[in-house]
């Protein structure tokens, strides 16, 4: 088992955002994460990667109790998260971008082969990469977001709505990477609002609910069982 | 037009030292959205440790200048790691008032306990209430300018500004093209993401709360070299002010932003200074009040939504 998430609660302040969260995630598996605005998905994430803390329960990645770990050396023992709403440091170019990404990485000498992948991915990322951040349009921005996460060339990527404000062509292009990287070894954990497209490359995948699990499932079980037809795939 | 040039050149070279100083704030500023009024105290304790040092340094070394420059940046920057470490960093994640108010209180703990006068076999072991000589660290000497202008320029201007303006080409570089410089801008801008780019966030600040001091420690160097002397350890409240004024006008938390108020703060100082030596001081304020109703994200500065 690569991660497993036991009994997590979280808070925001006296909000309990998660309760009594459980699941979990093999290796090379792509796993999915849906629900509906405020279920609590990008909570599930901030707490996987130490951003945010839980209250209770554990987290474990590859056996080691991660719980408790802070951010920045969870992102070196092989977590990245791609964060909701791109999170790109706006006052830096595109490649500083990329550099600051391998400050989780300690043998920087895989950065340049690394960097070729992301480029040849994102060839638009190359064209731009003196440009500062911030000015790019959202697509470009969201391509710098999942380049980056790649930059640090993790073995377990948390993807929070990568397709999210993207045109269908872009949308497309980004399943397209997620495929391809897992396909390549690593190990997905996505959340997404357009359900239907996630499940169609996910494994597995869990649906939340006001921050409980509620349902879990290969996908093709979760893509054929009715009441999540009704809520999440419009009919 | 001589008169004119000479207060241009006066106002450079003070800026040039309210520019160490300015950027201390905003680098701190910009990462912790902090005003370190402390900062100001820093700088009075670089000029001091400028005042111990040189006669060792100068037996030690011969030449007194370059020695002590560089000792008392590594002192400061010590003094600020520590004080970052046991003042600010329990409150990090307190108000900003608490930290604000901590502030105050370090620097007015720095300026009094400098200001305590311990003689113990004739070795002051603190800097003592009251005026000191400040070594000569180079021998003073005016240089010659061609032309009839009747300029004054003198080696310890051009000390001055050339000091400066290499500690700033420095900084830029540092900032701009190291990978912890990169990190320090990428902090300022978001704190959680930045963890999760694998940045340690209390690395980044620590630096911050490093270079920043040994900025101003420099700039205490310059100072004594330039007055020659060290009125008392209050001597920071003022050069601290005008510099924090100036890291407002330039847009507080940007770094070019900071070099360039601080250059028009000295220049606009000097200026004023020539008209009424009283003026020079109410300059600061005008300017402060002109930008708060003007720009008040300064000049350089943008209005950024707050992350929280
Ligand atoms: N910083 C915060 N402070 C207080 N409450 C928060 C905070 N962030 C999220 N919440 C609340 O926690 C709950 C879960 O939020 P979360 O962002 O995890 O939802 P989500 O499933 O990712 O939704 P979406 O699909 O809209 O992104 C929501 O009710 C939200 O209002
Ligand atoms: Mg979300």
């Amino acid at each position: 088992m690569l991660l497993e998430v036991r009994n997590i609660d979280v808070f925001y302040g006296s909000i309990r955002a998660l309760k009594n969260v459980s699941f979990n995630v093999e290796k090379g598996e792509i796993v999915s994460i849906i629900g509906a605005n405020g279920a609590g998905k990008s909570t599930t994430l901030r707490a996987i990667s130490g951003i945010l803390r839980a209250t209770s329960g554990s987290i474990i990645y590859n056996g080691h109790d991660i719980t408790h770990t802070p951010p920045h050396l969870i992102a070196r023992m092989g977590i990245s998260q791609v964060p909701e709403g791109r999170g790109i440091f706006g006052n830096l170019t595109v490649q500083e971008n990329l550099d600051v990404a391998l400050s989780s990485v300690k043998d920087k000498k895989t950065a340049g082969p690394n960097q070729d992948k992301v480029f040849s991915l994102f060839p638009r990322l190359k064209e731009r990469r003196r440009q500062i951040s911030g000015t790019l349009s959202g697509g470009e921005q969201q391509m710098l977001a999942v380049g980056r996460g790649l930059m640090q060339n993790n073995p377990f990527m948390l993807l929070d709505e990568p397709s999210m404000g993207l045109s269908p062509v872009l949308t497309e292009e980004i399943f397209g990477v997620i495929v391809e990287i897992n396909r390549l070894g690593k190990t997905v954990l996505l959340v997404e609002q357009n359900a239907f497209k996630a499940l169609s490359i996910a494994n597995r995948g869990y649906v939340l609910e006001t921050g409980s699990v509620v349902l879990a499932g290969t996908a093709a079980e979760l893509r054929d069982n009715p009441d999540v037809k009704k809520a999440y795939l419009g009919g | 037009m001589g008169q004119f040039l000479q207060q241009l050149i006066n106002g450079i070279q003070i800026g040039s030292i309210y520019a160490l100083i300015a950027l201390g704030y905003t680098m701190v500023y910009g990462i912790v959205r902090l005003i370190n009024f402390a900062h100001a105290d820093i700088f009075m304790f670089g000029a001091y440790m400028g005042f111990f040092l040189a006669p060792v340094m100068a037996k030690v070394f011969g030449g007194a200048f370059i020695p002590t420059i560089i000792a008392a940046m590594l002192i400061t920057g010590l003094l600020g790691f520590i004080m970052e470490k046991l003042a600010y960093r329990p409150l990090r994640y307190k108000s900003r008032l608490s930290a604000l108010i901590t502030a105050l209180g370090v620097s007015i703990f720095l300026e009094n306990f400098c200001a305590m006068d311990f003689v113990l076999f004739g070795v002051h072991f603190v800097f003592g209430p009251t005026y000191r000589k400040f070594p000569d660290l180079i021998v003073a000497k005016n240089i010659p300018i061609p032309g009839n202008l009747g300029l004054n320029i003198s080696n310890v201007l051009l000390l001055d500004v050339g000091v400066s303006v290499i500690l700033m080409v420095l900084l830029f570089w540092f900032v701009n093209k190291t990978l912890i410089g990169k990190q320090m801008r990428a902090v300022a801008f978001d704190k959680p993401t930045a963890s999760l780019m694998g940045i340690n966030i209390d690395v980044v600040i620590s630096t911050a709360f490093i270079v920043g001091p040994a900025l101003a420690g420099a700039g205490g160097i310059l100072y004594g070299t330039t007055y020659g002397m060290l009125a008392s350890p209050f001597l920071g409240i003022w050069p601290g002010l005008k510099a924090f004024i100036a890291a407002v006008l330039g847009g507080i938390g940007n770094i070019p932003g900071a070099v360039l108020g601080a250059y028009i703060m000295g220049i606009s100082e000097a200026f004023a200074t020539s008209v009424n030596s009283n003026l020079g001081y109410g300059m600061a304020f005008a300017i402060l009040i002109g930008i708060l109703l003007i720009r008040p994200s300064g000049l350089l500065g943008k209005f950024m939504p707050e992350k929280v």
